[in-house]
């Protein structure tokens, strides 16, 4: 059986599954369509909430970006995991006990205004849709590459399929094929690295193997590798080059906006109690741990592997030959994603070798004006295939790469069907029923709730096709703006009671406008290419990049709320009370249908 | 009376428990994995220091213990007060 039939049955079967859940799971009334009846214990929740989470970027990404980095991009590491920290601490168990579905409802209620409710669902409409156009953006690709179709066919197929179990589905059926494709996706990103991590190290689990020995060299790994790419003219992997300023506030920012995404916060009200909701956070990271312990065990063996494939007679030796690259089985990964534009490679001076160094190192040039050599000959490594061609670069078995073809895409599906979720309640839930129709009946609710999504998928597919920046740009300032806006509204509105209506919309709308802007100037405004007055190499304040600027917006959103506030009306007595209430855990019912 | 005054104790436990997590939280993510890493470089772990595995492995098994640790204190804290759900 070739691989291509491999992979299609793996992506089939994984498939059949999911949708075979949505359907069966089917909801009936808006309560299981938004917070699945409130019926998922923590452990399921968690698990659904971790397949939510993890999306293309962390399954595909986030692994290459380490290898070719390293040290100084742990801040995905600790930024996409240290946000859970907050959740559990400072939002999820008080969210549960207000006992509303979304949180643009609790939004309006604590601060007693429709305007703040109007805000915040605009914040979340704004930060979830350009998060799932980078979502779909990855199905796109994944689809193309396995199923051998050009990009737009694979990303048609992927919406047909998202539309399907999200549209029918709802929370409940999103929940159980999230469990699913929780085991799918973990299983497809663990046991390759299982395998990579006994080849070089003897060590079973990754993330002891990343600190083990190296087999063949006897040396630790990291050491191995630090010395094999110093002596290609890289930067040593576990030395800290960037700014650390910027790294701060970067992880910072990433923290934050986990925070303050709104399909990742609905997940704490599906649970039966407060008390759930706290160990809900912390089993949702235990399933996301899996992943991230492993992801940094993944980048620096793949760095080594494929470096050594380079250098097979060691750095100061002959590189690899064409003909090896041609002939030889274990190099047969180099042709296939050649295919597909992300890897290329050409013999320069013509010595039928490839050398592969960084050409921009002053001992490097001078290396290669004495063996002849004339640039780099690995011409194109695209950091985003590294996870997925990782299997094949290790010469692991058909099925591993069958496993991580159908992880990949669980991983893109079941976050952007989370996000859509999320859409299409803002809409129909807080902007239909709350706003502009309060008598709408629950099956006209149900109904909008799927046209919005049906309409937000579409939008999203036009934007992958054409998207207005990488994917890693849109997926910047989805986390710029829920960092920015949504976190610090909801942190005050239980932390504080002094916060009143003008001070919260104030606040918001500054985070917003001010990380908007900053973004723009640096991205182009729209993400039109060519519009920026600064880039991201030498951003208008001090180390900034757009992508670290987040946290900053969270910032100003505070002092401008507390400042408000404080020149305004005090917040009345009966909000008082309500965040007396939400602050204790007695007494969380059934959830309260609002308005 | 009494109620008040028991919730708003209850609150202030919480509010404790909550900023000594996040100092920790802190320190071993922009403390010990950035900010302070060249202090602890000393401290060899496997081919490098100490500061890489907070980075990479140490600040997220931190976090896991964090969350279950305030969510155990905080449930039980809830029976304290008489604040748990019924």
């Amino acid at each position: 059986m070739d691989q291509f039939t491999i992979n299609l049955l793996f992506v089939g079967a994984s498939f059949a599954l999911y949708i075979g859940i949505a359907i069966w799971a089917r909801a009936g009334t808006t309560s299981e369509f938004y917070a699945a009846g409130r019926g998922v214990h923590p452990v399921t929740n968690g698990m659904a909430t971790a397949a939510d989470w993890m999306s293309a970027a962390s399954f595909i990404s986030m692994a290459g970006l380490i290898a070719f980095t390293g040290y100084d991009n742990s801040t995905y590491l600790m930024g996409w995991t240290g946000g859970y920290v907050l959740l559990a601490l400072l939002l999820a168990p008080y969210l549960r006990k207000f006992g509303k579905f979304t949180v643009s409802e609790f939004i309006g209620d604590r601060f007693y205004s429709s305007s703040a409710r109007l805000v915040a669902v605009i914040c979340l409409i704004v930060a979830s849709v350009t998060y799932v156009i980078g979502q779909m953006t990855g199905v796109g690709v994944a689809f193309g590459r396995f199923l051998e179709v050009d990009n737009t066919t694979g990303l048609l197929i992927g919406a047909v399929v998202v539309f399907a179990y999200a549209v029918f589905g709802g929370m409940k059926g999103v929940t159980y094929t999230q469990v699913a494709q929780y085991v799918v996706l973990i299983m497809a990103y663990t046991i390759p690295a299982v395998f990579i991590s006994l080849q070089l190290t003897g060590n079973p689990i990754p993330g002891l193997g990343l600190f083990g020995t190296d087999q063949e060299s006897g040396e630790p790994l990291l050491a191995r590798l630090d010395q094999i790419v110093r002596e290609l003219g890289f930067n040593e992997y576990t030395a800290h080059n960037g700014d650390t300023f910027n790294m701060v506030l970067f992880t910072l920012s990433l923290m934050i906006g986990t925070a303050g995404l709104p399909h990742v916060i609905m997940r704490f009200f599906t649970v039966p109690r407060v008390s759930d909701a706290r160990w809900s956070a912390g089993w949702a990271l235990v399933f996301i741990a899996l992943l991230y312990l492993t992801a940094p065990a993944v980048g620096a063996m793949a760095r080594l592997n494929i470096t050594e494939q380079f250098w097979p007679n060691g750095t100061e030796g002959q590189a690899v030959s064409v003909e090896t690259i041609e002939s030889d089985p274990a190099y047969d990964w180099m042709a296939t994603w050649q295919q597909t534009g992300l890897l290329g490679w050409e013999d320069k001076n013509g010595d039928g070798r490839i050398q592969y160094y960084n050409e921009n190192s002053t001992a490097m040039q001078e290396r290669a004006a004495a063996e002849g050599w004339e640039g780099n000959e690995l011409t194109n490594f695209n950091n985003d295939i590294l996870v997925l061609a990782n299997p094949e670069i290790a010469n692991l078995p058909g099925w591993v790469i069958g496993l991580v073809a159908a992880g990949g895409l669980a991983a893109a599906l079941s976050t952007a069907a989370g996000l859509l979720l999320a859409i299409s309640s803002a809409v129909s839930h807080d902007l239909i029923k709350g706003q502009f129709a309060p008598q709408i009946s629950e099956k006209g609710e149900l109904l909008s709730a799927r046209i919005a999504m049906a309409v937000s998928i579409a939008v999203a597919t036009y934007l992958g096709l054409n998207p207005p920046g990488f994917a890693a740009q849109t997926v910047a300032l989805a986390f710029g703006l829920a960092a920015a806006t949504i976190f610090p509204a909801l942190m005050m509105g239980i932390f504080s009671t002094r916060i009143n209506n003008t001070g919260a919309v104030a606040g918001m709308l500054a985070g917003l406008v001010v990380t908007l802007v900053y973004i723009f100037l640096h991205k182009g405004w729209f993400f039109i290419p060519d519009t920026n007055t600064f880039t991201d190499a030498d951003p208008l304040l001090g180390t900034i990049k757009s992508t670290s600027f987040g946290a900053v917006g969270a910032a100003i959103n505070f002092a401008v709320a507390f400042f408000v506030a404080s020149i305004t009306k005090d917040t009345p007595q009966e909000i008082k009370d309500l965040v007396e209430g939400v602050r204790v855990p007695r007494g969380a019912g059934a959830a309260v249908e609002g308005h | 009376m009494s109620l008040d005054k028991t919730s708003a104790q209850y609150w202030k436990a919480n509010v404790r428990l909550i900023l000594i997590s996040l100092v920790i939280w802190a320190l071993v993510s922009f403390g010990f994995g950035i900010v302070l890493r060249p202090l602890i470089s000393g401290i060899k772990v496997g081919g490098t220091d100490l500061g890489f595995w907070f980075a990479q492995q140490g600040s997220i098994l931190v976090f896991l213990a964090l969350i279950f640790f305030y969510a155990w204190r905080m449930n039980k804290l809830d029976r304290e007060y008489g604040v748990d759900e019924v």
